[in-house]
């Protein structure tokens, strides 16, 4: 067999990939990244709003910025860029990767393989809601895409079911545009997205938010024309007499986001609660040659954490092809109280210090985190808005390594 | 003598500020657990400020339109007027990122800028 022509392959050119693809380049590997779509930057080309950048260009930056420097860092390093290249498989014999590009079929040998295909919405079918099945549903994606890269509108007068951030911007963008933001429904008794979001995207605009609410039907024959909206007890069961229709001719949802793993799934071990593949401290899976990055591998807050993440990702990858990526042990982390999203899946010390993401269920205040009884940290608010970063140190990691698993909690004080 | 009520979103301890104000003088902040809670009550009672997002029509281009922004914030009670006055502008493609689309916006001292570049 002949050798790999190309040393890392990186397949999603959202923030993830561009900087996996860029840190690979810079490292000496032969890089290649492809990209299905015909601009680079994934979804931060549609996120016209600012609140990017502050980690990692110290400034306060719009999506497209963000796109942009990160597309000037990329076309820097020497990385090759495919575009219009939608990846078909992955074959773990090799590696090889197959895909079809503006000019055929391709298929690219590889020794290492960053997986960074971002996210997909959870879709509306998936939602079960009772009612009919008109035109003018759109999940908040699609809504800011028509909206802020086509500059269509989805509606005169809107709905939107979910309070995550998404939804939150998407408020505001629909009702500065000029469309009537009937209500903003949230199923949990708390908010979905940042405190910051409710205030400048609801309050500044008298948007109401109603928490503990759902959509209960859907009415209209070929449009929308309205919605039942309904109040849910703690487990989400509607309560009976609360119904209420609100007219609408648009419903956008904003009800979470799924890690893309579909054409990984079948040979990588994947994180259940986080849906997408369990990786180490260099972002390594569980096969030795894949690794992954961003919001394929569990869904981040802030593209800061998503950039900086790809960038360890490609770094990992070229020392991988290298054959220079220690193996090293891994240690389980493990779930324990209050804890639901939670990366990296292993403590390993191969990249030096590791930043450990997680997320809790619920709004706490005054919490301590706490690493196999070992590490503790006291973090004042715990919010589910915002995931919480712990970075350790190498002795920090060698010092958890003793133990065969590392339980991490979140306590309250 | 009024009072306002406002979540603190200075950090993510969220506190619930009060404001006492005499007509537009702030006399009092309560609530807060931090100086940066005072701060933000004075600013918010006053004058809220932000920075503007929305699109700009491109004539000419590959898009339909321009992702846009104010450089600096503008007071919010601006934000139906400046919506009024984007929907009038239009450019012309080319236009780079970082082109100003129109200086002194509303007189508030800030510039449009475009935040994307469009062919």
């Amino acid at each position: 067999m002949r050798a790999p022509e190309v040393d890392v392959l990186v397949v999603g050119a959202g923030a993830a990939g561009m900087a996996a693809a860029t840190a690979a380049a810079r490292a000496g590997a032969r890089t290649v990244l492809l990209e299905r779509g015909e601009r680079l930057g994934g979804v931060l080309e549609q996120c016209i709003h600012p609140g990017f950048g502050l980690h990692r260009y110290r400034e306060e930056l719009t999506g497209p910025e963000f796109a942009h420097r990160l597309r000037a860092e990329l076309e820097d390093s020497g990385a090759e860029i495919l575009t219009g290249t939608t990846v078909l498989e992955i074959l773990p014999d090799g590696p090889r990767v197959k895909a079809v590009t503006p000019r055929g079929l391709r298929k690219f040998r590889s020794r290492a393989v960053v997986w960074a295909a971002g996210a997909r919405e959870r879709p509306f079918g998936a939602l079960r809601i009772p009612g009919t099945r008109p035109a003018g549903i759109f999940t908040a994606g699609l809504a800011q895409r028509l909206l802020d890269l086509e500059g269509l509108l989805p509606g005169r007068r809107a709905v939107i079911l979910g309070s995550g951030d998404i939804g939150l911007i998407m408020a505001r963008r629909l009702h500065l545009e000029g469309v009537e933001v009937r209500a903003v429904l949230e199923i949990q008794p708390f908010p979905g997205g940042l405190t910051r979001n409710v205030v400048q995207c609801l309050q500044d605009f008298g948007i109401p938010l109603l928490l503990s609410h759902t959509v209960a039907e859907v009415h209209g024959r070929k449009r929308l024309e309205g919605i039942t909206a309904v109040k849910v007890d703690a487990r989400w069961n509607p309560l009976p007499g609360t119904e209420r229709y609100i007219e609408a001719d648009a419903l956008v949802l904003s009800v979470g986001l799924i890690p893309e793993t579909r054409l990984i799934e079948g040979f990588v071990q994947l994180d259940p609660v986080n849906r997408g593949p369990k990786v180490n401290g260099s972002l390594q899976t569980d096969v030795p040659w894949l690794f992954a990055a961003g919001n394929c591998v569990a869904v981040f807050d802030l593209v800061d954490t998503v950039a900086a993440l790809g960038e360890r990702a490609g770094i990992a990858a070229a020392r991988y092809a290298r054959g220079e990526l220690p193996s090293g042990r891994k240690v389980p982390l493990v779930r324990g109280e209050n804890v639901v999203g939670l990366v990296p899946s292993y403590l390993n010390g191969a990249m030096g210090s590791v930043a450990v993401h997680l997320r809790v269920p619920r709004p706490m205040e005054g919490v301590t985190v706490d690493l196999g009884g070992v590490v503790r940290r006291r973090v004042r608010v715990a919010r589910p808005a915002e995931m919480i970063e712990i970075r350790l140190g190498k002795e920090e990691i060698a010092e958890l390594s003793r133990a065969p698993q590392v339980v991490v909690e979140v306590k309250p004080q | 003598m009024t009072e306002k009520r406002m979540i603190c979103i200075s950090c993510p301890m969220g506190c619930e500020l009060r404001v006492a104000l005499e007509g537009k003088e702030v006399v009092s902040v309560s609530g807060n657990r931090c100086p940066r809670g005072e701060e933000y009550a004075r600013a918010e009672a006053v004058e809220p400020m932000r920075v503007l997002m929305t699109l700009v029509k491109v004539e000419g281009g590959r898009e339909r339109v321009i992702s846009v922004k104010t450089d600096r914030p503008i007071p919010l009670r601006l934000f139906p007027q400046a919506m009024e006055r984007v929907r009038v502008l239009s450019v012309r493609a080319p236009v780079r990122i970082g082109t100003v689309i129109e200086e002194d916006f509303l007189s508030t001292g800030a510039n449009l800028v475009a935040t994307r570049s469009s062919r």
